[in-house]
């Protein structure tokens, strides 16, 4: 026979472990029910100050897959690394505009810049910016081509530059233009003038 | 049914053993609660009209089906719900079902389901098990169920296949199918699988084959989920090819490889077992090829699989673009005489290394990779732009910069290819592009993204756009078939 207080206990146990599955299986329901790609649109750093800056930006076109160089007046802190940070974010918030010409997916944004010496930069971009991008050879390259280059066009004595998801390698941004490897700037100057260019 | 086995053998009798039992049936209630959300299930179904998947849902121990989703793509069918009772009309067979009963009315007899009929959100729910009686008598026809892999046979749909082995060496596994197929092929060391989820291929007359060759002693067929896998049991690599319009299927060893005579077979391509399955080791250019080459070209299908690239619209992914883009390069290639091989010519899985890999170990004149895009207008043919280098050792090259002696090559390829496009009044732009493996493949190499001209994603599927495309850079490869026949590694 087993004594009284243990069958209490046992009683007790169990009614917490059906009570717990229970539980379990509304949060897994409940999970299901959620979308799988949450954007996170939530701003990841206070806004820059400084003095407003007239600067250059390298902006992506489709209609005719071009780059142009675009002026925009910008509060440009003083650390070499902020302005970085802040000449990517003034892009992305550009593309992020409704009526741009190279429109990304909302919620894309610029998660920090870090410059490292001798001549190394890396852009560590959020999530969304990857998950969120059009598929595409093109629509791609325009993207980091245009990143890359309004960084480097206005920060000088970088030689070659990372991009980061996430603070993590990706093989490619959304299944075409490679993120595996750094890239060579002089190699992306020379992208950037062909696109310029337009041939 | 676990429920009652486990209770059955546990229990003896006694007051205690039954408290015991109660007592482990309420812990594991846990685990068979959680459980209960197990891998989706799908009932393949290939009928004459169309050859397609429903989910399959678990109730009360068994499987079920909603019948609405299995019948519609059939013919014409209507229902309507009245309290328990529930009205299916196909065509001009009335059926009457009636909630929680285990049997119906199909054109005024009765006919048993073999389990309850049930009825959800007005939703009517049949067991898997009863489609093979009740069908039947809707569709006034034969249907065969095979329940255990959930393939569901409407008519005479089956699409047999006879497999021979020729004593070639190395051997050669030759399938001949009674209708085209397009399975996903994967391998793994000591075995390639075709796996054929949309195609209605049945069991040949025993389901292991042995063949009494040391390279490919047997192939198996089995059947899971909704779907027909033939495995073929290999000792040394092999590649698949397609021919005959998708009729036949060759699994071939790769080694020895075979002379230039033999290079005229179309062929497709999978990672064989010898291939490296991550990280490949540094390559060298200056080793002269041990073999003559087989193939002038290679023509690599970008994607596939599980990869589908881009989504171009609701029923069009960019891996379907690719392939039948290649294949119809495959044709104009040919047709101008020069040899060519599909790196990817089926749904098959296969990463930028292993398409580095096959090509640079095929050491062809010429390296195009296929891409199709939604944006960007007209034809875009690209060359690598290479990443930040790595250092050479020697005679070995960085794997990320093996194409840096060749750029050359390809950008003077690429600019043949959009001078001819040009000619034929196609959009088109030559650029770099950060896009691999372009820039692992030592030798002449190039890609081309395909978009439409005007705005009109379908244009991508239209064999006349097609053709204007693939001609012309058939053409244009023609025209410099001397130069990349001649073409040396710039130090």
């Amino acid at each position: 026979m087993i004594p009284r207080h243990l069958q209490i206990a046992m009683a007790v146990l169990l009614v917490a472990a059906l009570g717990l599955t229970i539980y379990a299986w509304h949060i897994r329901k409940s999970a299901a029910a959620t979308p799988a790609v949450r954007v996170d649109t939530r701003p990841l750093a206070p806004p820059a100050t400084g003095p407003m800056e007239k600067v250059l930006l390298y902006v992506a076109h489709d209609e005719d897959g071009t780059l142009r160089a675009q002026d925009a007046q910008i509060p440009m802190p003083s650390g070499r690394q902020q302005r970085a940070e802040e000449l990517a974010r003034a892009l992305i918030s550009l593309y992020l505009d409704k009526s741009s010409p190279h429109a990304i997916g909302s919620g894309a944004e610029v998660r920090s810049v870090f410059l490292v010496d001798p001549g190394v930069a890396v852009i560590d971009m959020n999530g969304a910016f990857a998950d969120t991008h059009r598929s595409g050879v093109l629509v791609e390259e325009l993207t980091i081509a245009s990143l890359i280059h309004t960084v480097t066009a206005n920060i000088p004595n970088i030689v070659k530059a990372k991009i980061l998801i996430d603070g993590k390698e990706r093989e490619t941004l959304a299944g075409h233009a490679d993120l595996s490897s750094f890239y060579d700037v002089a190699a992306v100057d020379q992208l950037a003038s062909q696109l310029q260019g337009g041939q | 049914m676990a429920i009652t086995y486990a209770t059955g053998k546990l229990s003896t009798g006694r007051p205690q053993d039954s408290r015991r039992d109660i007592l482990l049936l309420l812990v594991l209630l846990p685990a068979i609660f959680l459980s209960g959300a197990s891998v989706e299930k799908h009932l393949s179904v290939y009928s004459l009209a169309a050859n397609y998947s429903v989910p399959v849902v678990q109730r009360e121990g068994r499987d079920y089906v909603g019948l609405l989703d299995v019948l519609e793509p059939l013919g014409r069918v209507s229902a309507k719900t009245d309290g328990a009772r529930w009205r299916l009309r196909y065509n001009n067979v009335e059926t009457g079902f009636l909630a929680d009963k285990n049997r119906a009315q199909v054109l005024g007899r009765d006919t048993d389901l073999g389990g309850k009929f049930l009825l959800e959100n007005q939703r009517g729910l049949v067991p898997v098990s009863s489609l093979a009686s009740l069908l039947p008598r809707i569709l006034g026809g034969p249907v065969t169920l095979h329940e255990l892999s959930d393939r569901l046979f409407v008519g005479s749909v089956g699409t047999h296949f006879t497999a021979s082995l020729s004593s070639d060496n190395p051997p050669r596994l030759v399938f001949h199918f009674s209708a085209p197929v397009n399975p996903m092929i994967a391998s793994e060391p000591g075995a390639l699988h075709m796996t054929f989820k949309r195609e209605p291929v049945v069991a040949p007359a025993s389901p292991t084959l042995t063949f009494g060759s040391k390279g490919i002693p047997s192939a198996s067929y089995s059947e899971t989920n909704g779907a027909a896998v033939v495995t073929v049991n290999t000792s040394i690599p092999v590649m698949a090819s397609f021919s005959n319009d998708g009729r036949t299927i060759t699994v071939a060893g790769t080694a020895p490889p075979p002379n230039a005579a033999s290079a005229g077979t179309p062929a497709a391509n999978t990672p064989a077992a010898a291939q490296p399955a991550t990280g490949p080791a540094p390559t060298t250019s200056n080793i002269a090829p041990a073999t003559t080459p087989r193939y002038f070209a290679i023509v690599d299908a970008s994607h596939g699989g599980d990869d589908h690239g881009e989504t171009l619209s609701a029923s069009l992914v960019e891996k379907d673009v690719t392939i039948a883009l290649a294949r119809s390069l495959r044709q104009e290639l040919q047709s101008r005489g020069i040899t060519t091989l599909v790196l990817r010519d089926a749904d098959a899985n296969l990463s930028v290394d292993q398409r580095a890999v096959n090509a640079n170990a095929d050491r062809a004149a010429i390296y195009i990779v296929l891409h199709a895009a939604s944006s960007g207008r007209g034809v875009h043919v690209y060359t690598a732009m290479l990443p930040f280098g790595a250092d050479d050792h020697g005679p070995f090259h960085s794997w990320s910069t093996a194409q840096h002696n060749w750029l050359a090559a390809s950008q003077s390829t690429a600019n043949a290819l959009a001078g001819e496009l040009q000619k034929r009044q196609v959009s088109v732009k030559a650029q770099a592009a950060p896009l691999r493996p372009l820039n692992n493949i030592t030798g002449p190499a190039i890609a081309v993204e395909v978009a439409p001209q005007g705005s009109d994603v379908n244009q991508l599927l239209a064999p006349d756009y097609q053709q204007l495309v693939t001609s012309a850079v058939a053409t244009a490869i023609a025209s410099v078939r001397d130069q990349l026949a001649g073409a040396q590694p710039q130090q």
